[in-house]
């Protein structure tokens, strides 16, 4: 038997509401029921980062939530950050140095990049790695990816003097 | 890989919480940050009759400075606590582990009383928690009880909990002066499970280590209080031979099961290293 | 028509003019992927769509005595559940075996397995559901009674073939190969000095983060089949569909949209997907799969369970004399379809020691079957166990020797003058630059200041290693490959291109894009054959409909052959587009070029005619032009190479690491790789695919290994579990390039999308093993896991 929960949720701006089955993830919930699918289901078990999401401002694992608990809560997506031009910088520096190849990982990783990216505005090459540990990404090593965000946040602390 | 088929309350109150929990037994599992139930649920490895998510009774989260006690409301997520001025200044060892844990999406999410309840071995809390000896604060239809973290951890994801009890907070004794902490883990990747990690904390002063503790995790079936080894450096100079005393005696403490990458020995070996880099850390 | 283009590329005289090759362009084709609204098979919607999965033997080798599928039928949703008879009847068997391996053997397999299971994780039940989730849960309904069989696990029990997996087939022996110059004995009898090991290399897999996916589309009105498939190989699939579903190929149309990362491991037939379209031919209606995490690791092809043992003869001078392997490795209980299971193996016996000038050369290679998952291709292919191997012992020869390992190896790197050149194995090189890319790689490293600074960080108890790894590889292949054993994989590929009429380039292309850049490679060339800004270039690539006949991605074919038809292409289109531009302007064809999206003065470089003009004259306004004239705007060429069998191209890396003595644990300091892919089209792209493919190399030498216990259940099959690298353990990536162009094409372009997996496992080790030095240990087995160095240094 299906249980499903009304459920209203701020998805990249506008308030959605759905019977949403209990046991669907919110990864699977966006892709499935709202079409947006730039966010990617890579292992279903949170390890490696391809559905990472922003909730409530801050990232989250798409597939270890359940979308009935986005219930009352703001959701964005990397279609609603791209059109609100929010990941344009890094968009730009991620296509330039080529931090993407096969690109399914790359949604939850500019997510998380950007988070960085926000709340470590000095970070080092270091701390980026370490920040982005938890997205996986099999094409590119992550040397272009450190690259691209490291001039990022190069070109974002220079632009803030 | 799709959860199997649940149904999902949301009650405002712990009162309504024990309600479910009565009425639905075993078939009622308590959702907070979900990290680790929902990865389960993905592989249907458990099959709940229902959820119930207990992140909208209000009273559970935050963190609270009280006199020289630390209270940590179960809902209080690794973010806060990574984030918290009160943990740095006065659970500075819960502050290093803190980092340890997982990675940042997991952190916003995941929560203290999760962890705790889940009890797995490798997990940094229940070593913290056994290091500083805290006490969990167990609430019931019957009211709360105190449990000391020491006695709370019985095995792998195994705790005191009783069926229809909640874990609402922790309560740890603010590092007094002199004290120092250090945590230390060792893993393959940044965010991994720890193989081995320990949670050191002692008082230091004129050379010696006092009122040492040695918890060690993802070196038995919970978090293990290396008695043995504390003992050994207690009240002593710090020195080399006085770490090797410590490191000789954690034979006592620990007989680490292997994982599927290192033997029993291999842990034991690497529970020795960090004995050492931990009481070195102490006495810097 | 298949006229070469009447003018050169460039006048003689002007100034050869590149265009975008060799220019480290951004791919057009990212901007999409960079904003979640690329077009993977899984974000593909379809009324009717269904989904199916599979109920999967939880044994190593089981017959299966009864399947109850009744109960899982009536589950909520449920369409149907079949097995493997049902499916049977849509879809016709195969054998994973090729003539020109001479002896391979292995049974029939049948898109759902029939009566046994032959691993833990074949497929032996489908169920079909409106949703995944409702499939799920009708899976748990299914019962089924097995009979255990005897797994065989162990390589050496399975060559010992006690127990014999397929009785039929006598032994568990898929296939062996041997090889001998001759003269081996004699060359180790007089040697000065021989060395001997023997490595380990762990089973291990790729871990695309885009799951296997095929959405199966038949249309029973027509009995045509429509396949979204992320495949490397479109034209091949469309074939083996084709043949296997019984319906006539023109009636298949594959098509593979963004790929979610494949490194090999979707350019194989897997038993799930072609049951996964027999299904649809059966319901008559669209069906999915998507394989998911769990599933994934104990179905998508395994690759590299390698025991080997070497010996290395050489002189006191440290010139070597002579290679003798041999080599065991184990795959699953069949030889995967088309491309078998027997190619790795064949490999390194056809590369080890590939680098270097000795004569005598004896290798042994037997590939036995196991009751684990099924094992092929994976990026690299043979290369990473041939290059390590090489490297490993050459180490221990230098170190025996007391020689650096730098300047052993350019005592025997074939010289750079030498070719072309045969190399004892047979194999061919056209022209390759050992010497100068070892050169350019000291330089870049600054290798004497790392071994001082290693030498004096060793006083103070750091412990660091540098390790080198020369390697050479198999691009471009010709049907040598495949071809030639019966294999119906094309090594030829074709590009169409064509002038729209507001100016616009579109080309179509068989070589097929999983995110390395095929797409973007080819526009640049485009855009530099034809004339044009490459914003006004279109690739499409990856439908059977719509591109020409080809072989797809794959052996590092794409820039190499698919770019040579891409230029080929647009230099005929330059010529048919000149010739309409003199008609127009009424001058001479050889007056005239392309620049800038304009048609101009040779001499001069003054606009004459915009292209966008001249496509409205050519496809609006014929009427205006002379009465014989007939405008060609599109034009196909194809391209295979002809002269060598396989392209070799060659690099060198090195890692520098430090080892903690206490823990085992290995830091990576930093990783470089010089690499001679001939033309390089695109530095950024190429590098990027060497970093890639450096980092899958590390993860292989330090994380990855699929762990069976000895019941064949694997133990590992989750992210958790089995490691793959992530961002903070990798070092930065430091590459260069020598060019030393093909002469087989124009282009001039080597394949570079392998190298850096064949070369990183070699280096790490010889790194790993350089640190260790001081203390007489040394690693052999891969993974290097903290224990094994640990163990090595008797810690434990």
């Amino acid at each position: 038997m299906e249980h499903t929960i009304q459920t209203t949720m701020t998805l990249n701006g506008v308030a959605v509401t759905r019977p949403i089955p209990a046991r669907q993830h919110l990864v699977d919930f966006l892709r499935e029921e709202m079409g947006l699918t730039g966010s990617h289901v890579g292992c279903e078990h949170g390890v490696c980062g391809a559905c990472t999401l922003r909730v409530d401002g801050r990232i989250v694992r798409g597939c270890l939530m359940l979308a009935v608990q986005a219930n009352g809560r703001k959701v964005d997506t990397i279609e609603g950050l791209s059109d609100s031009g929010e990941l344009a910088d890094l968009q730009r520096a991620f296509h330039e140095h080529n931090a993407l190849q096969c690109g399914f990982c790359t949604p939850g990783m500019l997510m998380a990049a950007q988070d960085l990216v926000a709340s470590r505005p000095q970070a080092t090459r270091d701390e980026i790695r370490d920040h982005l540990s938890g997205n996986y990404c099999r094409c590119t090593g992550y040397h272009a990816i450190v690259d691209a965000v490291e001039e990022v946040l190069i070109s974002r602390r220079g632009a803030r003097k | 890989m799709k959860a199997p088929s649940f149904a999902y309350a949301k009650p405002a109150t712990l009162a309504e919480v024990f309600d479910l929990l009565e009425r639905h037994g075993d078939g009622a599992k308590l959702l907070a940050g979900g990290q680790s139930l929902i990865p389960s649920l993905n592989m249907r490895l458990s099959s709940p009759g229902v959820l119930v998510d207990i992140t909208g009774v209000t009273g559970l989260a935050g963190i609270k400075v009280d006199g020289d006690t630390v209270r940590i409301g179960a809902l209080t997520t690794h973010a806060e606590i990574e984030r918290s001025p009160e943990i740095s200044r006065h659970l500075p060892l819960l502050a290093q582990a803190v980092k340890q844990v997982a990675h940042v999406a997991i952190r916003n999410v995941g929560t203290f009383g999760g962890s705790v309840a889940l009890a797995d071995p490798a997990a940094e809390y229940p070593a913290c928690c056994v290091a500083l000896d805290a006490t969990f604060v167990l609430a019931s239809r019957n009211g709360e009880r105190r449990v000391p973290a020491r006695q709370f951890f019985k095995g792998i994801y195994a705790t005191e909990l009783r069926p229809g009890e909640v874990l609402v907070a922790g309560e740890l004794k603010a590092t007094g002066a002199g004290y120092r902490s250090a945590f230390l883990e060792l893993a393959r990747r940044v965010g991994d499970y720890a193989i081995v990690g320990v949670a050191a904390h002692a008082k230091v002063g004129g050379g010696k280590l006092a009122d040492v503790r040695l918890a060690f995790l993802g070196a038995g079936d919970r978090a293990m209080l290396a008695a043995n080894a504390a003992a050994a450096v207690d009240g002593k100079a710090y020195g080399p031979d006085v770490v090797k005393a410590a490191q000789d005696a954690l034979a006592k403490d620990l007989a680490p099961p292997a994982d599927l990458y290192h033997s029993s020995a291999t842990k034991l070996h690497l529970a020795r290293v960090l004995t050492g880099r931990a009481l070195a850390a102490l006495a810097a | 028509m298949n006229a070469r283009a009447e003018l050169p590329l460039h006048a003689p005289g002007t100034q050869v003019d590149k265009g975008y090759i060799g220019q480290s362009v951004p791919r057009p084709q990212a901007k999409r992927l960079l904003q979640g609204r690329g077009a993977f098979t899984d974000d593909l919607r379809f009324p009717r769509l269904a989904h199916v999965v599979f109920f999967r033997s939880p044994h190593a080798h089981a017959k299966i005595k009864r399947l109850e599928l009744t109960k899982a039928a009536k589950s909520p949703g449920v369409i149907g559940v079949f097995d493997g008879r049902a499916v049977a009847e849509y879809c016709s068997p195969w054998i994973g075996v090729l003539a020109h391996l001479k002896g391979i053997k292995s049974p029939p397999q049948y898109a759902i397995a029939i009566d046994r299971a032959c691993w833990q994780g074949e497929a032996v039940a489908a169920v079909v559901a409106e949703t995944r989730a409702q499939a799920e849960d009708a899976l748990q309904l299914i019962e089924a009674d097995w009979e255990p069989l005897p797994a065989v696990i162990d390589m050496d029990e399975a060559l010992e073939g006690k127990r014999v997996i397929h009785p039929d087939l006598g032994d568990n022996i898929c296939f062996k190969r041997e090889l001998d110059t001759g003269g081996v004995d004699e060359a180790f009898a007089k040697a000065d000095v021989v060395v001997e090991e023997t490595y380990r290399f762990g089973r291990h897999t790729g871990v695309c983060l885009e799951g296997r996916a095929i959405l199966a589309d038949y249309n029973a009105a027509e009995h045509t089949l429509t396949v979204y498939h992320a495949t490397q190989a479109p034209h091949m699939m469309q074939d083996i569909f084709s043949r296997h579903l019984n319906i006539p190929e023109g009636n298949v149309r594959v098509i593979a949209k963004d790929v979610g990362g494949s490194y090999g491991i979707k350019v194989h037939v897997y038993a799930d997907e072609m049951a996964t379209a027999a299904l649809s031919v059966m319901l008559r209606r669209p069906v999915k799969f998507v394989a998911d995490r769990l599933e994934s690791f104990v179905s998508d092809i395994h690759a590299r369970e390698h025991k080997v043992k070497v010996r290395l003869a050489c002189t006191r001078q440290g010139e070597i004399l002579a290679f003798d392997l041999w080599d065991l490795t184990a795959i699953g209980p069949y030889s995967v379809y088309p491309r078998t299971s027997g190619i790795e193996g064949n490999q390194v016996v056809n590369l080890t020691g590939g680098p270097y000038k000795h004569k005598q050369y004896r290798a042994r290679m037997q590939v036995v079957f196991t009751n684990k998952n099924v094992c092929c291709q994976y990026r690299a292919v043979g290369h990473p166990i041939a290059v390590a191997l090489t490297e490993g012992i050459v180490d221990l020869a230098a170190a025996k020797l007391g020689m650096d390992p730098a300047e052993f190896r350019r005592k025997n790197l074939i010289p750079d003058d030498a070719y072309p050149y045969t190399f004892a194995s047979g194999i061919k090189f056209e022209k390759l630059s050992h010497h100068r890319t070892l050169g350019r790689l000291l330089e870049l490293m600054e290798y004497q200041q790392l071994r001082a600074e290693q030498a004096s960080l060793r006083k103070k108890g750091v412990h660091r290693g540098i390790g080198l790894a020369a390697m050479i590889e198999v691009t471009n292949p010709s049907p040598a490959f495949y071809g030639v054993g019966g294999a119906r994989i094309s090594a030829q590929d074709g590009a169409t291109i064509r002038l729209d009429p507001t100016g616009m380039i579109t080309v179509l292309c068989s070589v097929t894009e999983q995110g390395q850049g095929a797409e973007g490679v080819f526009a640049q060339i485009a855009a530099s054959a034809v004339g044009v800004t490459i914003e006004k270039v279109r690739v499409i690539t990856g439908d059977t409909g719509v591109t020409p006949y080809g072989g797809g991605t794959w052996a590092s074919r794409g820039a190499g052959i698919g770019g040579e038809a891409v230029l080929q292409a647009g230099r005929a289109l330059r010529s048919n587009i000149l010739d309409i531009a003199a008609v127009i302007l009424n001058l001479d064809k050889a007056e005239l070029d392309i620049v800038g999206n304009e048609v101009v003065s040779k001499l001069t470089l003054e606009s004459k005619l915009p292209l966008v003009e001249l496509g409205r004259v050519a496809y609006f306004r014929p009427d205006t032009l002379p009465p014989k004239f007939q405008s060609e705007l599109t034009v196909t060429r194809h391209y295979t190479p002809r002269e060598y069998g396989f392209t070799f191209t060659n690099g060198i890396q090195a890692s520098y690491v430090e080892v903690d003595p206490d823990t085992g644990f290995v830091k990576l300091l930093k990783h470089w790789c010089v690499e001679d892919c001939g033309t390089v089209i695109n530095p950024m792209l190429v590098d990027e695919q060497i970093r890639g493919g450096v980092v899958q190399g590390i993860g292989a030498a330090l994380f990855e290994e699929c762990l069976y216990d000895a019941e064949g259940q694997l133990l590992n099959g989750n992210m958790a579990d089995y490691l793959v690298p992530m961002a903070a353990e990798m070092p930065d990536i430091v590459c260069a390039h020598i060019e030393t162009p093909t002469k087989q094409s124009e282009l001039g372009a080597k394949g570079a999308g392998e190298a850096g997996t064949a070369g990183a496992p070699g280096a790490v080790m010889n790194a790993i093993n350089d640190a260790l030095s001081p203390f007489g240990a040394r690693v052999t087995s891969q993974p290097f896991t903290p224990e094994k160095i640990l163990q090595a240094l008797g810690k434990v």
